[in-house]
């Protein structure tokens, strides 16, 4: 089978900082990798590669086979912290927006029956997400947590063949994180989705997902410490790490 | 007692501490004029209340013996006609170029420091050239308050363009929007109630442009008419047109400001008091 995303070899440099070195890495279609390290450990680099918003100073990303587009696409959905939705839609003009897009190239609106498929679909969308009774509301009247479960379903009604989570929970109270952790975990088995999840929390990221990804320096030279990038310095499937490998994972998250 | 900073006046005193500068105001006219008149009774500088308010009336309902209008209205009409196709083509001119300054990269680094050099051509300098080239009639004037804000509304709609979050232009691209639907359904929307903003914030300026074209070279006009009567030093005249240009200025403004509250109010949900 196709690896969903290949990098061969990739290295990310701005001047001579090195930001991402040597980094190798296949994901296969339907896994949930949470990538966990410590602050400008290339994190957010690794999510900005994936969306195309920059391209590989060395080596090259493959999706299903095929080097990834240079720029952000309908195939590679997002969610960010904050600012992941139109303040100047409604909650149903936001989920609206992606397949009016799709249809309609140069007006980017729908009209009579297409408007009313769009409609249905839109509407079964954030229905699965819990905000079928809010449709009519502005983003600005909703909280953060339903922010941003219009922002997944604005993202998915889409169905990319990748989801990209950039600390989407960061910003929200424990227990509705947890509301948000089961919602995530649903959709993803329900619609077989691809899922790159950035987040501070590495218990979050033990939680979720089947693949949990520390970024961390591979080498580090106290007296240059930008000489050298960050790269992968463990890649566990989750489920089967014991106890102890979070330990010491947190131990060296530290650093 | 609390510090000064947390005090916070109620409704009624709110109102109250509003009007108390009219109220000084008014006063301080009042006691000067009549210290005035006491002196001279045909003295023009500060006429009474009376007289101000006769002239008004006059202004306002007797026909002038030359052209058979109202004078007052004649000259509204004409200033506002002039005011608002001055600032209608700015402000589309502001929006066409401020989004595509602000949203295409290309076009921000081919124009961007020539639209900052054109702004800071002093507009009353260039009048006489837009007389010449023009004539004395009408366009002139119109183009004067098009020279003299359509370079700020430009600019600050860049600035809104410029400003709105990476991560919106990015998510809807995601969502498959090409450049131009982008301009479309995300920034022009985001964008227009901003230009209302930055019309409101340009409207004094029009004014003076639009006062200082009339003063100049015009046959009617609120500005015209306060630069004829000062020849006669009328200021029953020239105070009540002051008065009533600026309760059309704040007109204008409440104005601008509930259209934006009604058609966007996802842009106000933001706003304290609301």
């Amino acid at each position: 089978m196709t690896p969903r995303i290949r990098f061969e070899n990739v290295w990310m440099t701005y001047g001579d900082q090195v930001v991402l070195e040597r980094l190798n890495l296949t994901v296969a279609p339907g896994e949930f990798c949470t990538i966990v390290g410590a602050s400008g450990c290339g994190k957010t680099t690794l999510l900005r590669l994936l969306l195309g918003e920059e391209t590989p100073s060395r080596g090259r990303i493959l999706l299903d086979g095929e080097p990834l587009p240079a720029e952000p696409g309908p195939d590679r959905g997002i969610v960010f912290q904050r600012y992941s939705v139109f303040p100047h839609l409604s909650v149903l003009g936001n989920v609206l927006l992606g397949l009016e897009l799709r249809a309609a190239p140069v007006t980017g609106r729908l009209f009579g029956g297409a408007r009313r498929n769009a409609r249905d679909e839109a509407v079964a969308m954030l229905e699965a997400v819990g905000l079928g009774q809010s449709l009519g509301k502005y983003p600005t009247q909703l909280s953060g947590g339903m922010q941003q479960r219009l922002a997944l379903a604005q993202s998915l009604v889409m169905h990319p063949r990748i989801l990209l989570l950039d600390e989407p929970f960061g910003a929200l109270d424990p227990g509705i994180r947890r509301d948000m952790h089961e919602l995530v975990l649903r959709l993803w088995r329900e619609n077989n989705l691809t899922v790159f999840m950035v987040t501070h929390d590495i218990r979050e990221g033990f939680y979720l997902g089947t693949r949990l990804l520390v970024f961390d320096k591979l080498r580090y030279d106290p007296d240059a410490p930008q000489a050298y990038g960050a790269g992968i310095t463990y890649d566990l499937p989750i489920g089967q790490a014991d106890p102890g490998t979070l330990a010491e994972v947190l131990a060296g998250g530290k650093r | 007692m609390k510090r000064l900073i947390n005090q916070r006046p109620g409704p009624v005193s709110t109102a109250a501490l509003a009007l108390l500068p009219f109220v000084v105001l008014a006063l301080v006219y009042l006691l000067a004029s009549d210290a005035r008149l006491a002196e001279n009774p045909n003295d023009k500088l500060l006429p009474s209340f009376t007289t101000l308010a006769e002239s008004f009336v006059r202004l306002t309902s007797v026909p002038s013996q030359r052209t058979g209008e109202i004078l007052l209205w004649q000259d509204t009409g004409a200033s506002l006609r002039r005011l608002a196709q001055g600032v209608g083509i700015s402000a589309a001119i502001g929006l066409i170029l401020g989004v595509a300054l602000g949203a295409i990269p290309l076009i921000r680094s081919g124009f961007a420091p020539f639209v900052a050099v054109l702004s800071l051509i002093p507009p009353m300098a260039v009048l006489p050239v837009l007389f010449i080239v023009f004539g004395l009639g009408e366009v002139s004037k119109v183009v004067l308050i098009i020279v003299g804000i359509t370079p700020f509304i430009v600019r600050d709609l860049q600035q809104r363009v410029q400003e709105l979050p990476r991560e919106l232009i990015i998510k809807a691209q995601t969502l498959g929007a090409n450049s131009w639907q982008i301009v479309l359904r995300v920034i022009l929307p985001q964008v227009v109630p901003r230009l209302i903003d930055a019309v409101r914030l340009s409207l004094g300026t029009a004014w003076l442009f639009l006062i200082s074209a009339e003063a100049i070279a015009a046959t009617e006009g609120l500005g015209y008419r306060i630069f004829l009567v000062r020849r006669y030093l009328a200021m029953d005249v020239i105070l009540p047109y002051v008065v009533w240009i600026t309760i059309l200025a704040y007109l204008t403004d409440f104005l601008l400001k509930q259209i934006s509250r009604r058609a966007f109010p996802w842009y106000h949900n933001g706003e304290p008091g609301r």
